[in-house]
C-alpha cells in the first residue's frame, strides 16, 4: 500500500531559508540557474563482462548501467520482436537513507519510468533481434545501480542506460540443429533514436531542472519528460504530492525539447557514438 | 507501440462507435459500501471499480503517524478475474506504481493538516478492467473521499487522452490502449486549475502533445460534472426529484 511519508532527507529550517533567499534572487544554493544541469560525466566500458556499460555522474549522483544479452522467448503479443528489459536499483551504498531489502515504491517508480522512456522511444529496433519468429529472440537486459544518490536519479539513470546501449556490442547468436549457439562474433546494436529525459521540480512558484537531493526534499511536485531525436515526446511522469498548472507543464515540455537537444549532443560527444 | 490496423473508420467512428471527442458512458453511485466512511462505485465504459475510504482514523502501525498532518494511504488493486488472463492477486510492480501516483493525485485536494496523527485509507478495487482504470479509480476515490466528509480543496477528476491512427482522441479504451499510438492519463482539479497526475507513453509531436493535454483536461471537466451529479444524487436526491416534479 502506498503511504505518504516524511522526506528521507530532513533539511534544516536555516538551510531552507537560504534556499528560498537564493530562489528569490533567481539562483540556487549551488549557484546554478533554474534551467541549468549539473556537470555530466560519462565513462564507458567499465565492466568488461557486460556487452556494454557506462558510469554516469550528474553532479554527485552516480549510476552504473550494464547491458547483458541472452536469448529467450518473446513477450506475449510481441512475437516478432526481441525483448528489452530495463531495471534499476538504489544500492544501500548510495545514501544513509537506503536499506537493503525488496524495492520500495520509489525505486519501483524509478525503474518503471526509466524503462518507459527507453521502451516508448523505440530506441532499439527490436524487430532486428529475432532468431526464430515467435519462439526465440534476443533478450536485452539493462540493469542499473545507483551508487551515490544526490537527487534526480531519474535522469542520471536514464542517461546511464542510453550511454550503455549506445556503446554496446551485441553478441551474434545463431540457430544450429535447433539450438542457440554463440558465434563469438559481435554486431552493432540497432539504435534508431536517442531518448533523453529531463526532470524538473516545482518549489513554490519556480520550476527548476535537475534537482539535488536537498532541492527534492523541498519540492512540491516533480515532472519527468522524455523526448526522442526528432524532438517528439515519448514518455512523461508527474510525481510527488503537489500539482502543476497547465502552463507550467507546457513550459516544462518545451524546456525538455530544447535542453534535451543539448543533452543529446553532449551524450553523443561523451560516448563517441557514430564515430 | 506499432499499430497494425485502422482503429478509426472512414466515418470518424472508433472501435466502440464513439467519435474522437466522446467519453465512454460513465455512471457513478455513491455510498455503496455500508461499513466504509465513504465509498463510490464507478462504471467507466467497461471498467467496474469500487472505491472505499476509511478514516480519518488511528494510524497503525503508530510510528507511521505524522505530528502535523494526516497520513494518506492508497491501494490500487486488480481482482484476479478483472482481466482477460487471470491476474495474480499479489501486487505487481504496475500496481505499486499506480498506488503511488494515485495517492499523489489525490493528496493535493485533501486538507490533511486538519487531521494530525490520523490516517485516511483509500482502497480502489478494479473488479473489471477496460482501458483507463487508473483514471476511473481516481475519479471514484475522489467521490468516495467527499462522501466520507473529508475536508477537501477541490474534487479530482481524471480522464485520459491519446493518439489513435495519428489523431488525438479522448478517453482511450482497452483496444486503443493496446494497439494505438499514445496514452496520456491526466488528473485535474477543475476549480484550482491544477494538474495532479500526468503520465504519457507513446510518441507525440509537440503540437499533438499540447492538443492531447487540452483534450484530456476537457474530458476531466466532463467527468467532474458526473461526479458532482452523483454526490448531489446521494445527498439531495429527494429534493432534486421534488424540484423536477414542481
Amino acid at each position: 500500500m502506498s503511504s505518504s511519508r516524511r522526506s528521507a532527507i530532513i533539511v534544516e529550517h536555516l538551510r531552507k531559508q537560504q534556499m528560498w533567499d537564493a530562489i528569490s534572487k533567481s539562483k540556487r544554493l549551488d549557484g546554478r540557474d533554474f534551467g541549468e544541469l549539473r556537470p555530466l560525466e560519462i565513462e564507458l566500458d567499465i565492466i568488461k563482462k557486460a556487452n556494454g556499460s557506462a558510469r554516469v555522474k550528474l553532479g554527485d549522483t552516480e549510476v552504473i548501467a550494464g547491458v547483458k544479452v541472452e536469448t529467450g522467448e518473446p513477450f506475449e503479443g510481441l512475437e516478432n520482436k526481441g525483448a528489452l528489459i530495463v531495471s534499476a536499483e538504489v544500492l544501500p551504498v548510495a545514501s544513509p537513507h537506503v536499506e537493503p531489502g525488496p524495492p520500495d515504491e520509489e525505486t519501483v517508480e524509478l525503474a518503471r519510468v526509466v524503462d518507459r522512456g527507453i521502451r516508448e522511444s523505440e530506441m532499439i529496433d527490436l524487430e532486428k533481434l529475432v532468431l526464430v519468429p515467435g519462439k526465440v529472440v534476443y533478450t536485452v537486459f539493462v540493469d542499473c545501480s545507483v551508487i551515490n544518490a544526490d537527487g534526480n536519479l531519474f535522469d542520471a539513470t536514464s542517461y546511464a542506460v542510453v550511454s550503455a546501449l549506445l556503446s554496446s556490442k551485441l553478441p551474434v547468436f545463431e540457430m544450429q540443429d535447433g539450438k542457440v549457439t554463440d558465434t563469438g562474433r559481435t554486431q552493432e546494436t540497432p539504435i534508431t533514436t536517442i531518448p533523453v529525459s529531463l526532470t524538473a521540480v516545482r518549489i513554490g512558484d519556480v520550476v527548476l531542472v535537475d534537482p539535488t537531493a536537498e532541492e527534492e526534499a523541498c519540492m512540491d511536485a516533480r515532472i519527468t519528460i522524455t523526448t526522442n531525436s526528432k524532438g517528439e515526446f515519448c514518455a512523461l511522469q508527474k510525481g510527488h504530492t503537489g500539482s502543476f498548472t497547465i502552463d507550467q507543464i507546457k513550459k516544462a515540455a518545451e524546456a525538455s525539447r530544447v535542453k534535451g537537444e543539448e543533452i543529446r549532443a553532449k551524450i553523443v560527444e561523451l560516448t563517441g557514438y557514430g564515430k | 507501440m506499432t499499430q497494425t490496423r485502422n482503429l478509426i473508420d472512414e466515418n470518424g467512428k472508433r472501435t466502440d462507435g464513439r467519435t474522437i471527442d466522446e467519453l465512454r458512458p460513465v455512471k457513478i453511485k455513491v455510498g455503496v459500501v455500508k461499513n466504509a466512511d465513504g465509498s463510490a462505485f464507478i462504471e467507466f465504459g467497461r471498467n467496474k471499480i469500487l472505491a472505499a475510504v476509511y478514516g480519518p482514523r488511528e494510524v497503525h502501525p503508530k510510528h507511521m503517524a505524522l505530528p502535523d498532518r494526516c497520513v494518506l494511504r492508497c491501494r490500487y488493486h486488480m481482482s484476479p478475474f478483472s482481466t482477460d488472463t487471470r491476474k495474480n492477486p499479489a501486487p505487481s510492480r504496475r500496481e505499486i506504481e499506480i498506488s503511488k501516483v494515485m495517492r499523489e493525485a489525490l493528496e493535493p485536494a485533501l486538507i490533511l493538516e486538519d487531521y494530525p496523527r490520523a490516517a485516511i485509507d483509500v482502497f480502489v478495487e478494479v473488479l473489471q478492467s477496460d482501458g483507463g482504470s487508473r483514471c476511473a479509480g481516481i475519479t471514484a476515490a475522489s467521490v468516495a473521499l467527499a462522501d466520507a466528509g473529508i475536508n477537501m480543496r477541490d474534487i479530482v477528476a481524471a480522464c485520459a487522452a491519446g493518439k489513435v491512427d495519428d489523431k488525438v482522441v479522448l478517453d482511450i479504451n482497452d483496444t486503443e490502449d493496446k494497439e494505438g499510438g499514445a496514452d496520456m492519463p491526466v488528473a485535474y482539479m477543475p476549480h484550482l486549475d491544477q494538474v495532479t497526475l500526468m503520465q504519457l507513453d507513446g510518441v507525440l509531436t509537440p503540437e499533438q502533445f499540447s492538443e492531447c493535454l487540452d483534450k484530456a483536461i476537457k474530458g476531466c471537466r466532463m467527468v467532474y460534472e458526473i461526479q458532482k451529479q452523483a454526490l448531489m444524487q446521494k445527498y439531495f436526491g429527494n429534493e432534486l426529484e421534488l424540484k423536477e416534479e414542481q
